[in-house]
């Protein structure tokens, strides 16, 4: 087997990551001085969030240069494919603790605390039926129903899947106009399901009372949908650069893994939501 | 380490003439560069956190209150358990993998190096974070090592910049994890298939995928307890409808395989010193193989182990007992695997195979314990005595640590083109091994007749085995100094290292010069058919 290997890119030294570590390092000591009421958290904080931008912006441009320079070989797209996978899986794990919160809860928790010694001895009466604010958390609540809003957010964001594929097609076979206008219809779906899940937040405090501190229904409701649109929002933030790269000539038919793995990144988003869906809001 | 060979004929990139001084180290994209910095960052985290230990052994060198108080007691117990677990033990085999794993495939560097060097540099913030919040009012998080909620949901600053530090080790873990990954799947030399690699490779390819699944539930966990504390959430608050044992659970989910993140590096380590002293192949390559992948797998399926004294139902104990007991099936492979290569081999023992002799006869006692500790029934008398401490400094300090002096004496050679003093390496080992011994065997007998762990004074019925491990501990801590001698000294010279500076040495890192020049491996070597 004579296979030719071409030389695996290997990037010169760089300020970046050094700029990275320093951000984390004041994202995280502001957060904790803010949290404790220290004056200076906020300053320290937003000084990390600041300086995490600027490396993400000169990084990531930096790779991009580097990709429309030709320097990245078919290895190098291999290897960006498998990180990309494992990362998502990275992500599916840090959502499988909140949803293994969530069942433990309503499978273990709430019927331990409803039953025996508990229910006669520590909390008289307590049912432990779901919605449960649990038992000594009595503020009364209405909980999210998921025939409205969510229902809608559910179509919306299938619908994007479909327009993102429909914009990778448009790649594939060089209908530049099909991938801006797929790429554009499938942001402009994100933000409105972000702007519905606001809405969604604002009802529930305004009207249904249902808050953060809401007993362990607030807790699993505002963290698992809470953290999923983060990620819509990160993910919607690397469609709209890809849009923008798209408007400015880059990818071709054979080398777009940028275009793809945001691609991967939505559907993974897509498919979490799904679950929210069924297990947050449904049943 | 500093002198730098230029010998790769039009083998330079620009960045031959990149920064220099400091900047050079900051900037750096060489994996070589990265797995040094990794491995003295490690080294600095273990010397603090030995410090830690030696405090608390000589507050439980003799019974009363005399060095420190209590609440500083339980701080230097916790720190001491984050700094040795995410500060010494996983950076260090990073270290490793970032020196060796390139070296023993033939690529040229990791598959993102620039993302390499955010992954170490991610670390010292952390460390600050962490060593820094001893200093801030209500001192540092004393909750113990796994962080459980209620106590965790109650401190100070200091737990929120622990938890902070976690989250920030944690992006650090798994970027380093998907590096390795990558590395290893897409980076191999033409010729090296898979069942070729050097086992140090596949240890840590699995490792990886372990860090990959489980640090981001570590995150979540210590999210949990971050909104319990300040954003009014009720995760392990029964009041609300949550529960404290779930974040144990979480936490377990996450730390059972958090063990063998730190001892399967450890194996790959061994399985390649142990085949060179013995002159002959690693026995039973293929089961190796597949032992590790076993452990890794049932690793998934016994975190309750931890927790039998929380009340769980039979079934779950049994479960969780036996899926435990499994796991000797495949760790007990590895150890005649062992054995067995030394068989009849050619043997000699250099420092490094004293070190991985060392380890096969101490870890094992520490596999041993294991099983002892994984019966329901005797668990729920040990759970929370010394007889846990003896069992996990057995597999931690015995296992990993001795695991990482013997690639360290195996691979300085290779790092620094100097052999390491015999006499002081084996000084090393013979005073670490009498004294890790005399330091954890009496805590057997402690936490058999029932001394609780993290407790600052005790009955007097323990003094006389307290002040023996107290005396072992100091004599341990002391002999850890000589391994930074010998490393000095290698650096700054000795005897001259040839390529191969083991007789039996084999392996692609055997056929570069010592030290390895700066760029290795730019052209692929090409392997012969096997």
């Amino acid at each position: 087997m004579t296979e030719t290997l071409e030389r695996y890119f290997v990037p010169e030294p760089s300020k970046f990551p050094i700029l990275g570590a320093i951000a984390l390092l004041l994202f995280g000591s502001g957060a904790a001085m803010w949290l404790n009421k220290v004056g200076a958290g906020p300053w320290v904080f937003f000084g990390g969030i600041a300086i995490l931008v600027y490396m993400l912006f000169g990084w990531f441009g930096q790779v991009v240069r580097e990709s429309e320079g030709g320097l990245y070989s078919k290895r190098v797209d291999k290897s960006f494919r498998w990180s990309m996978g494992w990362f998502i899986f990275s992500e599916v794990m840090f959502f499988a603790a909140f949803f293994g919160a969530l069942f433990y809860v309503r499978v273990l928790a709430l019927p331990s605390l409803s039953s025996g010694d508990n229910e006669a001895l520590l909390w008289e009466g307590f049912t432990g039926a779901w919605p449960s604010s649990g038992p000594r958390v009595s503020d009364a609540f209405t909980p999210m129903g998921a025939w409205g809003i969510p229902a809608i957010n559910t179509l919306i964001l299938l619908t994007s899947g479909v327009t993102l594929t429909w914009a990778h097609y448009g790649l594939l076979k060089g209908a530049r106009g099909q991938l801006k206008l797929g790429l554009l219809a499938t942001v402009v779906l994100g933000a409105i399901f972000l702007t519905l899940q606001i809405y969604e937040y604002t009802h529930a405090y305004s009207e249904l009372n249902l808050r953060l501190d809401s007993g362990i229904y607030g807790s699993t409701f505002y963290l698992l949908t809470g953290f999923h649109g983060l990620h819509v929002t990160v993910g919607a933030i690397m469609l709209t650069v890809m849009l923008f790269r798209a408007i400015a000539g880059h990818f071709s038919a054979e080398h777009h893994f940028a275009f793809e793995a945001a691609a991967w990144y939505w559907h993974f988003v897509d498919v979490v939501w799904l679950f929210l869906f069924i297990v947050v809001y449904w049943l | 380490m500093t002198t730098l060979t230029h010998d790769r004929i039009g083998a330079h990139p620009p960045h031959a003439h990149g920064p220099t001084g400091l900047m050079r180290w900051v900037t750096t994209t060489n994996h070589k560069d990265i797995g040094t910095m990794y491995l003295i960052f490690s080294f600095m985290m273990f010397l603090s956190g030995g410090v830690m230990a030696l405090t608390i052994r000589a507050e439980l060198f003799q019974p009363g209150l005399q060095v420190v108080q209590p609440e500083f007691f339980n701080q230097l117990t916790t720190m001491h358990g984050l700094v040795m677990v995410f500060g010494a033990i996983m950076p260090a085999f990073v270290g490793f993998a970032n020196w060796m794993i390139p070296l023993m495939i033939g690529a040229s560097d990791m598959a993102f190096a620039r993302m390499n060097n955010w992954s170490f540099w991610l670390l010292p913030p952390a460390a600050i974070l962490l060593l820094g919040s001893f200093f801030v009012p209500g001192g540092a998080t004393a909750a113990g090592w796994t962080l459980y909620a209620p106590l965790s949901v109650q401190m100070g600053m200091g737990m929120d910049m622990a938890i902070f530090a976690i989250h920030i080790m944690g992006v650090s873990s798994i970027m380093g994890a998907i590096n390795i990954v990558v590395t290893v799947l897409n980076m191999r030399a033409p010729g090296m298939n898979m069942m070729r690699m050097p086992l140090f490779c596949w240890t840590w390819l699995i490792t990886a995928y372990l860090l990959i699944a489980v640090m981001p539930v570590l995150a979540g966990a210590v999210t949990m307890i971050l909104t319990d504390r300040h954003f009014g959430t009720s995760f392990f608050n029964a009041a609300g409808g949550g529960d404290p044992v779930m974040y144990q659970h979480i936490f377990w989910f996450f730390g059972h395989p958090e063990v063998y993140i730190m001892i399967l590096p450890a194996f790959g380590i061994i399985s390649q010193v142990i085949p060179t002293f013995s002159r002959k192949p690693l026995f039973g390559y293929a089961s190796m193989v597949y032992a590790t992948s076993s452990i890794a797998i049932l690793s998934f399926s016994v975190w309750a182990h931890h927790m039998f004294a929380t009340g769980m139902p039979a079934a779950g104990q049994l479960f969780f007992m036996y899926a435990t007991m499994l796991i000797a099936v495949p760790t007990g492979v590895k150890v005649f695997n062992w054995v067995a290569t030394m068989w009849r081999g050619s043997l000699s023992f250099e420092t490094p195979m004293l070190w991985a002799t060392g380890f096969l006869l101490v870890f094992t006692i520490g596999g041993f314990t294991g099983l002892i500790c994984a019966i329901a029934p005797i668990d729920i008398q040990l759970q929370d005595t010394y007889y846990v401490v003896a069992h996990f400094h057995y597999v931690l300090v015995a296992g990993s640590l001795f695991a990482l002096f013997a690639g360290a004496y195996y691979w300085l050679p290779k790092w620094t083109g100097h052999m390491p003093s015999e006499f002081l390496g084996k000084l090393h080992f013979w005073c670490s091994i009498v004294f890790f011994n005399i330091t954890f065997f009496p805590m057997h007998f402690l936490g058999l007749a029932g001394m609780p762990r993290r407790i600052p004074d005790y009955a007097l019925q323990f003094a006389d085995f307290n002040a023996m491990a107290s005396i072992g501990a100091f004599g341990f801590g002391l002999s850890q100094l000589i391994f930074l001698v010998v490393v000095l000294k290698c650096i700054r010279g000795g005897k001259k290292a040839e390529a191969q500076s083991w007789e039996g040495a084999e392996g692609l890192e055997w056929t570069v010069p010592s030290p390895a020049p700066h760029h290795t491996f730019e052209d692929a070597p090409v392997l012969a058919k096997a």
